[in-house]
């Protein structure tokens, strides 16, 4: 079955960027939110910390653990995650997933240890991708403002040689802009791995996701506005899957 | 009276959310550290995910290890998740060098791979008609996040299956009062919570009987 997952970004504890249901008491709280969420049928949650100051460990700490008692269904924790030390912490107050991205590609290595002491299924490695202008990809950081000159699906590769139980996979070029997931990407990265990917970047009709499904045969969807917005509900979505012949959870 | 369940702690993370879908279901929850808090419960439970060397590794030092299977032997029931339900046979590909706690006879073996490994997500599973905590109701899905898979000495002990690849793994095992889920009851939204009500029906009835 394919998972459709909502993003929630997170700052200093508080969800950013707001998310518009009707009756939410609070409409920064993690916790809440993602009940809701679990509620209307996804399938996961991923938080995105985005918190820049030194207090963030404590923070995606707390965060870990109050979504832990009060939400059932898995949830992944992304987002200035450093060390073994900093993900270890994290699984510790209860996250599902740990997601790792910069620190990955500075430190490839970082992906052996965490996949050796804690398991290749709950190591998720997040790849930030752009088109090149001669074809192919490349890894950028920093949300896209700092190309690294690897090239993404050969990146992919090596991070599932190294034990990533998973790949989050979003297109820099689609980000924001609503025109769909980058299928091709998706596919290239699919045909050189044996482990999930998430597609990410770009949705924006219910028939893009069915698209990253079948086009771009990921295991799973991932979108953050279109659902906090209220563009459409979860439900909505996984019935658009359907109809299009893709497996989901109803 | 509430059901006294000790839920270990081998900091094989994911404890929180199974023990809070415990006490959302009724059940009076201990987290045991020490193989003395586990003396005086009406069950035990194994959480946790990770990797089968580190999990038993950790059961070993902490003295768990041996207070399971002194439960086990005075008839406390077991339930085991994910990790916790792979330490209950002897053995892992995952780390042959460890023994586990031999508690269902069998062998812990990887996902066949012409499918996807790590399998991460939702899968429907098919209950056998011996296990005791299956839903009254069609087939639900539940929420798998593993790379290994639990394979029975005795079939009888398979007491349901899940599809992977070319073939169905194991996702329920039990041998009398000893039983295990590969997938995360804690984090299989209603369906996961409605089974672990039914694990603790069923648990209640033979504590009381």
């Amino acid at each position: 079955m394919i998972r459709v997952i909502p993003c929630l970004d997170v700052k200093d504890g508080r969800v950013v960027k707001g998310v518009n249901f009707v009756g939410l008491r609070d409409a920064g709280d993690p916790v809440e939110l993602a009940s809701r969420y679990d509620r209307e049928g996804a399938d996961e949650i991923v938080f995105l910390d985005i918190t820049a100051s030194h207090e963030q460990r404590a923070t995606i700490v707390e965060l870990a653990r109050h979504t832990a008692e009060e939400v059932f269904i898995p949830f992944t924790i992304g987002g200035g995650l450093r060390t073994e030390e900093d993900v270890r912490v994290v699984l510790a107050a209860g996250a599902d997933k740990v997601s790792i991205n910069s620190a990955a590609v500075r430190e490839p290595a970082l992906i052996d240890r965490c996949a050796s002491h804690f398991g290749s299924q709950c190591i998720v490695v997040a790849i930030d991708a752009k088109r090149r202008p001669d074809g192919g990809w490349e890894v950028f950081l920093n949300g896209g403002r700092l190309p690294t000159g690897r090239e993404a699906v050969e990146w992919a590769r090596e991070a599932a040689d190294r034990g990533a139980g998973e790949l989050l996979v979003t297109s820099m070029d689609r980000d924001g802009t609503k025109d769909g997931f980058d299928t091709e990407l998706l596919s290239a990265i699919v045909d050189s791995v044996n482990v999930p990917i998430i597609a990410s970047g770009g949705a924006g009709t219910l028939a893009h996701f069915a698209e990253a499904a079948k086009d771009g045969r990921a295991d799973a969807v991932l979108a953050a506005s279109v659902f906090h917005d209220g563009v459409f509900s979860i439900a909505q979505v996984k019935e658009a899957m359907a109809d299009a012949g893709v497996s989901v959870r109803r | 009276m509430s059901l006294r369940v000790a839920v270990l702690d081998y900091e094989m993370s994911n404890l929180r959310s199974a023990a809070k879908a415990l006490e959302r279901q009724g059940a009076s929850v201990t987290v045991a550290r020490r193989p003395d808090e586990i003396g005086e419960v009406d069950a035990v439970v194994l959480p946790g995910d990770g990797h089968f060397g580190e999990a038993m590794r950790r059961l070993r030092s902490s003295g768990l290890a041996d207070a399971v299977r002194a439960a086990s032997d005075r008839g406390t029931p077991v339930l085991g998740i994910c990790i916790g339900l792979q330490v209950l046979f002897d053995s892992s590909d995952e780390a042959p060098e460890e023994a586990g706690l031999g508690l269902i006879p069998g062998v812990v073996r990887r996902l066949d791979d012409t499918a996807k490994v790590p399998h991460i997500g939702w899968s429907h599973v098919s209950f056998g008609d011996r296990c005791p905590i299956a839903p009254p109701t069609a087939d639900p899905a539940f929420y798998f996040l593993h790379g290994y898979a639990v394979v029975p000495s005795d079939d009888a002990d398979v007491w349901a299956t899940a599809h992977h690849g070319r073939g169905d793994f194991c996702a329920v095992a039990g041998r009398g009062h000893v039983m295990g889920v590969q997938f995360h009851p804690e984090k299989s939204s209603d369906a996961g919570l409605a089974l672990l009500e039914r694990w603790m029906a069923h648990v209640g009835t033979e504590v009381h009987a």
